[in-house]
């Protein structure tokens, strides 16, 4: 019995131990190729022990930091202002529709609902976006479309209003002559700090992590992202890549655009704050998850 | 009964409630919280929505949407007439076919064998590893699989390949290796997704049939195929059931990133969601691609509410309505 209780305890180490090395091995290669000289990774390609360390593309990237400040300043804005909105925006809608006395209940948590059923797709979303609202290259690009308020958090923080905010305690600060809004942000809100802290979270890392909306709508790349400049050089190498017939010239051409070691430099200070924070917010990020899939 | 004893509950109070404008009193300041929520459902979710009716329209922008013509099924038939229409519902759906197989047959392994280590210290270390790929975005996904894959720099073709005695290969170009490529990098960045959720629910279940099993003598992989896996089966059998709902529509920087966009790869790489992007903003060609945006729509409402319906006959609390 105890032997065989062993065995599974080597099975799951061994197992997991892999799986694990598989998930960090690839920004260990990211990281190595980073420090690597130029001149290493166009005769040997990128390692894990590169032949000559170097730090100049960091040196590039410090001496050329303008335009990546700025991305940087774009992401940190759009994250927190996204975020910010976000939360107001869902706790706002999904707290009326909790109310078991609101008129029309039923109504508005099916127009919540019907939203995670069916959508138009993305080319009457882009149409109106662009023709009507007009929001190509500008900030609201980076924010709005797409990412603001989801269906399925209003539903969440909705549950989340119905187990724990007991009616009872709106109806005696009712009674005490607060209003319905001075209750929502004295008694609801106060109430609901773990999710959202949870969900301020999700949204967080949606908003960080989001290229769709610079792809799409921003062409100017003075309101480039973090990860629309990331998306963006990937491209130049792809249409370096694509072509075989290029294959001749194109390690020269690397040579001159910024270069290899800079790219996955610019990649490594992009995941950066990420990799740092991630050992703090992640009990919570499994709490997101869990929250999301047992509504 | 019960649904009478609600009703109840929820009748204003009598006397000073019933009027329309008693009501519209106490509750206005609620609608006033709903209203950016509702504006913002509007324009984001709703009037896209009205906005299918693009696909039975010849669009010219000079006469506006609601101007131009209507075409009928014209801009279906285009599309159904050309190869890619075939191409790229085969691929979104193999695809994610696979992936749904792949994904859960692995989470759940990982799952059960996260949960056998004792010590929480690494169960939390484990968990907390393999969760790290789902936190990054496609663009930096893209960026670790080409510093692997790169045909000039990447770490296959320059160190692993030679080792072996392999000549070079262009990756980006040779469209057999990308099945088995896209499978792995989804599986790489979503299993710790699935495995967290799987776990809660194997974390779930009442020690006490592990104990009384263990009295009789069951070995661990009795208690996992007979205990710890029937047990689960209805969160998997559920979340299966959402991901088939959601078949349809696929991860778009999946099959956009992390191909990088690669031409010759199209024939293995289009899926739905990539020929809608690529027909809208590369190609500008309105009628195709909203006519695919349409076909999706459509099919993947269908295949949603089929999905539901099953799960509803399986059982009813865990059905999304």
């Amino acid at each position: 019995m105890t032997s065989d209780n062993k065995q599974m305890q080597w099975i799951a180490h061994a197992a997991l131990i892999a799986f694990s090395i598989a998930c960090v091995v690839p920004f260990l290669l990211l990281v190595m190729s980073s420090v690597s000289s130029e001149q290493t990774i166009l005769k040997h390609g990128y390692s894990f022990f590169p032949k000559e360390f170097s730090l100049s593309a960091y040196h590039y990237l410090w001496y050329n930091w303008q335009s990546l400040g700025r991305a940087y300043g774009i992401t940190v804005l759009i994250t927190i202002v996204g975020t910010s909105v976000s939360l107001a925006m869902t706790s706002m809608f999904a707290y009326p529709i909790s109310r078991r006395d609101l008129p029309w209940r039923n109504f508005w948590t099916f127009f919540v609902f019907f939203t995670l059923l069916f959508n138009g797709g993305l080319v009457p979303a882009y149409l109106i976006y662009t023709k009507l609202f007009v929001i190509k290259n500008t900030i609201w690009a980076l924010i709005v479309p797409g990412l603001l308020m989801n269906g399925f958090n209003v539903l969440l923080v909705r549950t989340f209003f119905v187990t724990s905010v007991p009616p009872a305690l709106i109806e005696a600060a009712n009674i005490d002559g607060c209003g319905e809004i001075k209750a929502f942000y004295k008694i609801v809100l106060p109430l609901s700090l773990p999710i959202m802290a949870t969900i301020g979270l999700m949204q967080s890392i949606l908003y960080w992590n989001d290229w769709f909306n610079g792809m799409t709508y921003v062409t100017d790349s003075k309101l480039f992202s973090i990860q629309n400049i990331l998306n963006r050089m990937m491209t130049e190498i792809q249409f370096l890549s694509s072509d075989p017939n290029m294959s001749t010239s194109a390690s020269e051409t690397i040579a001159q655009l910024p270069s290899a070691t800079v790219r996955m430099a610019i990649a490594v200070v992009g995941v950066l704050p990420i990799l740092v924070a991630y050992p703090f917010f992640q009990k919570y990020f499994v709490k997101g998850i869990t929250i999301g899939a047992v509504k | 009964m019960e649904q009478a004893a609600s009703k109840i509950r929820i009748r204003p109070r009598p006397g000073k409630a019933g009027s329309r404008w008693s009501m519209a009193k106490k509750f206005w300041p609620l609608y006033l919280l709903m209203l950016p929520g509702v504006v913002y459902m509007i324009i984001n979710n709703y009037l896209p929505m009205f906005g299918i009716i693009i696909a039975f329209k010849d669009i010219n922008f000079a006469k506006g949407i609601f101007g131009s013509d209507w075409v009928g099924f014209k801009n279906f038939e285009y599309l159904f007439k050309t190869e890619d229409a075939y191409i790229i519902t085969r691929n979104t759906i193999l695809y994610n076919g696979a992936f749904i197989v792949t994904h859960t047959v692995l989470a759940i392994a990982f799952a059960i064998l996260l949960n056998e280590i004792r010590k929480k210290f690494f169960t939390r270390l484990y968990q907390s590893i393999i969760l790290l790929p789902y936190l990054m975005s496609m663009v930096i996904v893209s960026y670790l699989v080409y510093a692997l894959l790169s045909m000039e720099t990447g770490f296959l073709n320059k160190t692993v390949l030679p080792l072996l005695g392999i000549e070079s290969i262009s990756w980006y170009t040779e469209t057999k290796y990308w099945p088995a490529i896209l499978t792995i990098v989804h599986n790489w960045k979503g299993i710790g997704f699935l495995c967290v959720i799987y776990l809660a629910s194997i974390i779930g279940i009442d020690p006490e049939y592990y104990e009384a099993a263990t009295l009789d003598g069951a070995s661990k992989r009795q208690q996992i195929f007979s205990i710890t896996i029937p047990l689960i089966a209805p969160v998997v059998i559920f979340m299966t059931l959402l991901a088939i709902g959601r078949i349809f529509y696929s991860d778009f920087g999946l099959f956009y990133q992390v191909p990088m966009n690669s031409g010759p790869l199209l024939e293995v790489t289009n899926v739905i969601d990539t020929y809608v992007y690529r027909g809208l903003i590369f190609l500008g060609d309105l009628g195709m691609s909203s006519a695919a945006g349409a076909y999706q729509s459509l099919v993947g409402f269908v295949l949603v509410i089929l999905s539901n319906y099953v799960v509803r006959r399986l059982s009813k609390e865990n059905a999304l309505f």
